[in-house]
């Protein structure tokens, strides 16, 4: 009888294992579709040699925040107030814009009370990897519509909704968005490397994930159960993401329509199954607009724009870190207070 | 006729805004400054951008007292829909300079009042050639009327021109013209006043410095190390973060011209304080600037910063509330909100400028304090101190270098063996460690939050361990009372009376002290400093039978404050209570102390 030795668990270029990239357990409802993006979280990190002291996670409130705990252990997180992540992310990349901060959200916190900062830290094109986990209700208040419920969708006690949902992509893009894309909890071939490619994107990615709640809006009548995700999904495109410390091949790979190179190296190959080119932002825009209270869900990559400045550029920020200037940096000498004390008396 | 004062006399200018009238105004105060004599200026304005009344008081004060006066001894009325009760205001026997060019209407008339004209109006039309200057320069005519009544050398307002419009050659002229065509007015009409004479005093302003508090906090941030700045535009703070912007560049440009700071304009208030808990999480020092609203909309971020311990100075400038209130008008009324801002159990360190020369000190300590208590620092500013333009001794250097508090390194966490406790109280301060993103160490990381969390930062709804943290801020907080500024002490006359004054109260409160000292009322005088309340404050109500607290709000927030934390001499205090928006008198400090007996 030979014993199998158990391969060695794969490391990456830091020499990290996967499990390295992992956190505490989850405390979500068994079968949540969030433990599923976050596995994509943990799977796009490791693959893309992410150096855990580099990110940063952040996160509202709701059963979407909690999963900020449960990813990467070894990087910095702080779990804020309910809306106000994208402002706290905002801070946290004027202190230090050299962290990759991952912002995980909700459709109640981004899409109701967040709404507003929200708006703001995309147009101010804060560099974030911003994941809404979406499933159309509040889950940790227990099964309260959200803003992103669709228009005649049913609540699990019976309640219709009578208003018109809002569309996260489709809102992003007209804030400013410079890579806005949307996919679904279930699908890990597309979610991974459109993860990856959006921690590599030097700007505000907003990643719209459709992520069923299986406790409070997986039933007949939900436009956001899992059998109506998988329904009505249109896939725009397939898309890899090739990092930087990969080799650049010459000949595109087969079916590639359009490759995209990233301001920080590394790239995006993408190839269309609908016709849609994801740079051009008015067809973005129509697009979203076609499917509007159509029933259907596209996912992929909506909108990309690798040229636009991120904040840290276009406040001109130093290359040090606010965060780690020293005294000698911040503090003026005793000779500038006597000029400033000389130039206030009359 | 009673003989004219010398070096003490209150002038009422009542104009209207958007008029131009406070450059004139300033003018006008800078120029009596000039001639040596103590000096104080307070706007009066609208919230509104032009068109409504606005009035500037100037309270000339050769022994010093630099508060609003209990009389208004001379009043100049170019703002012919509040003549009437500017009229009225003035005490018996004093001025009304009003403009010429029309006959004073008869209802303006008392016949106890003196009153000289000018004709202001005429004057323009004649000399100024551009109508749409004429309004704006019509301001300086009333200023070269008073600096002849008063006896302002008109060099000195030269000076002054110079001084303020010294690359614009052409605004001196024509400034100085109108002052010259009002002065030589006066003094071709020869008309005299008895109300009062200025005297000049050789080198009696030497050394002082003028400025606005919000200015004087704007620089008292950047050396305090400030580098983000989030803020929203508010009356009356605006001016605060806005002079920060036209200075920062001056010091905190790299090599290549880019930025050591970063100064965001919010979206809301709500924005605000998210972004300074952000920033201040990841270790930059970090503040912004509000007013009672927007410190009403801050209070959940508040709550964050103070049960995660993150570091952020909030400066709030104090207007009249409640809601909307009197945004152009001075009151201390947000103590209650600044001391115990945010649901649950809160208590939060608040540091209490009173001149320029302390807005200063105490924005630069906020920084310190912030980082060693991690935790939320109020620097308590009030429209008062904040947009008036007011004088005080020089800056001052800060006495010690930045604190950043227990903030270890990679270094650090690895001589603790690896192993960093973020919520531990490890030597009884109740202060723990703090690590923050970058640090290169794998054991430094943790996973901050506003849930109720273990001394390892972990979720935790454990009912003893939650009791724990609550005492263990509670503790810090109590460290905090021997660190934050102590109170000053005046007078120690041994008497039974005392008075306690903080932030603008103070010098109408000095001036109510040395009235009844005249009196043969002896009452020492405490003037706070911060909160916590420090050992010196219970020893003071300890020495006293009677202790006055006086402040500016309806409901003796402060008195409140020092009842809860010092029961025992609960009775022994009474609040003297002024909250009608304008700042405090003498006189009404002395009144009410007289009243309670």
């Amino acid at each position: 009888m030979s014993e199998t030795t158990p391969a060695a668990p794969q490391t990456n270029r830091l020499n990290l294992t996967r499990k390295q990239y992992e956190g505490a357990p989850s405390t979500l409802c068994r079968g949540c579709g969030h433990d599923a993006i976050t596995a994509s979280i943990i799977q796009a990190c490791h693959e893309s040699s992410l150096d855990p002291r580099q990110v940063i996670k952040l996160s509202g409130i709701g059963c979407s925040a909690k999963t900020a705990n449960y990813f990467m252990n070894q990087s910095f997180g702080f779990n804020g107030t309910h809306g106000r992540m994208a402002a706290m992310a905002t801070g946290v990349g004027l202190a230090n814009h050299t962290l990759i901060p991952i912002g995980v959200s909700g459709d109640g916190d981004t899409g109701s009370i967040g709404l507003g900062n929200f708006a703001h830290m995309v147009r101010r094109c804060l560099r974030v990897c911003y994941i809404v986990e979406n499933n159309g209700v509040y889950g940790l208040t227990k099964g309260q519509f959200s803003a992103t419920a669709d228009l005649g969708t049913r609540l699990k006690k019976g309640l219709i909704n009578p208003f018109e949902a809002i569309d996260l992509p489709a809102f992003s893009i007209l804030m400013g968005a410079t890579f806005v894309a949307r996919s679904f909890s279930g699908d890990r071939k597309q979610l991974a490397p459109l993860i990856e490619a959006a921690l590599n994107h030097k700007g505000t990615a907003v990643l719209d994930v459709l992520s069923p709640c299986v406790t409070f809006n997986d039933h007949e009548g939900s436009t956001k159960s899992l059998k109506a995700i998988r329904e009505n999904r249109e896939a725009l495109n397939e898309l890899d993401f090739i990092p930087s410390f990969e080799p650049v091949q010459i000949d595109q790979p087969e079916g590639t329509d359009l490759r995209v190179s990233m301001h920080e190296g590394g790239w995006i190959t993408l190839h269309k199954l609908k016709d849609h080119d994801p740079s051009d932002r008015l067809a973005a825009l129509a697009l979203m607009e076609k499917h509007r209270n159509q029933g259907k869900f596209v996912t992929g990559l909506i909108y990309i724009d690798e040229k636009m400045p991120d904040l840290a550029e276009i406040e001109q920020l130093t290359d040090t870190p606010l965060a780690y200037l020293t005294e000698k940096e911040l503090r003026p000498s005793r000779e500038a207070l006597d000029e400033i004390n000389a130039s206030l008396m009359v | 006729m009673s003989q004219p004062l010398v070096n003490d006399v209150s002038i009422s200018i009542a104009t209207e805004n958007g008029s131009g009238s406070a450059s004139a105004n300033n003018i006008l105060y800078k120029a009596i400054f000039k001639m040596g004599i103590p000096c104080s200026s307070k706007n009066v304005f609208p919230s509104n951008i032009q068109g409504l009344p606005t009035w500037y008081l100037i309270r000339v004060s050769g022994q010093g007292y630099l508060a609003r006066k209990d009389v208004i001894d001379a009043a100049v009325i170019f703002n012919d829909v509040t003549a009437q009760d500017d009229v009225a205001a003035v005490r018996p026997g004093g001025l009304v300079l009003y403009d010429s060019s029309t006959p004073l209407a008869p209802a303006l008339v008392r016949p106890d009042l003196k009153y000289i004209g000018a004709p202001a109006w005429n004057l323009v039309k004649e000399h100024i050639k551009q109508p749409q200057l004429r309004a704006k320069q019509r301001n300086l005519i009333y200023v070269g009327a008073l600096g002849k009544l008063f006896g302002i050398p008109l060099d000195v307002l030269r000076e002054v021109l110079k001084d303020t419009f010294g690359k614009k050659p052409a605004v001196i002229e024509s400034n100085l013209l109108c002052i010259k065509l009002g002065y030589e007015h006066i003094e071709s009409a020869g008309e005299r006043q008895e109300v009062a004479r200025l005297e000049p005093v050789p080198d009696g302003n030497q050394g002082k410095i003028m400025t606005e508090g919000n200015t004087a906090c704007a620089l008292g941030a950047i050396f305090g190390g400030c580098t983000v700045v989030a803020w929203y535009p508010i009356t009356p703070s605006s001016s605060l973060v806005e002079e920060m912007i036209a200075r920062v560049d001056r010091y905190r440009l790299d090599e290549k011209g880019r930025r050591r700071y970063a100064i965001l304009q919010a979206e809301d208030e709500l924005a605000s304080a998210s972004m300074v808990i952000g920033a201040g999480f990841s270790g930059a020092r970090t503040m912004t600037a509000t007013a009672g609203p927007g410190l009403s909309l801050m209070q959940e971020g508040i709550g964050l910063a103070y049960f995660a311990e993150v570091p952020g100075v909030f400066i709030v400038v104090q207007r009249g509330g409640p809601s909307t209130g009197l945004p152009t008008r001075t009151q201390q009324s947000d103590i209650t909100l600044m001391h115990q801002g945010s649901h649950g159990d809160t208590k939060h360190l608040v540091l209490i400028p009173h001149d320029n020369a302390t807005a200063f000190e105490m924005t630069w300590r906020a920084f310190d304090l912030a980082d060693r208590f991690q935790t939320p620092v109020f620097v308590m500013m009030d429209l008062d101190l904040g947009m008036n333009i007011s004088t005080s001794n020089p800056l001052q250097m800060p006495d010690q270098p930045m604190d950043r508090g227990k903030l270890l390194s990679a270094g650090q966490v690895e001589a603790l063996g690896g192993k960093f406790r973020r919520y531990l109280d490890v030597d009884g301060d109740g202060i723990p460690q703090r690590t923050i993103p970058g640090n290169a160490h794998p054991g430094a990381a943790y996973f901050a939050r506003g849930s109720g969390h273990d001394a390892d930062a972990r979720y935790s709804e454990s009912n003893v361990v939650y009791k724990e943290t609550l005492d263990r801020l509670r503790r810090k907080y109590e460290t905090a009372r021997s660190v934050v500024p102590k109170p000053v002490e005046f007078n120690g006359t041994g008497g039974k009376a005392g008075l306690v004054s903080f932030g603008t109260t103070y010098e109408p409160a000095r001036e109510a002290v040395a009235r009844l000292a005249a009196a043969g009322q002896p009452v020492d005088h405490l003037l706070l400093r911060a909160l916590p309340l420090t050992p010196e404050v219970e020893r003071f109500l300890a020495a006293h039978e009677r202790i006055y607290l006086a402040e500016q709000n309806r409901d003796g927030q402060m008195t409140q404050i020092v009842r809860d934390d010092f029961p025992k001499y609960a009775d022994r205090i009474r609040p003297v209570l002024v909250y009608d928006g304008l700042p405090p008198t003498a006189g009404e400090i002395v009144r009410q102390i007289r009243a309670a007996g």
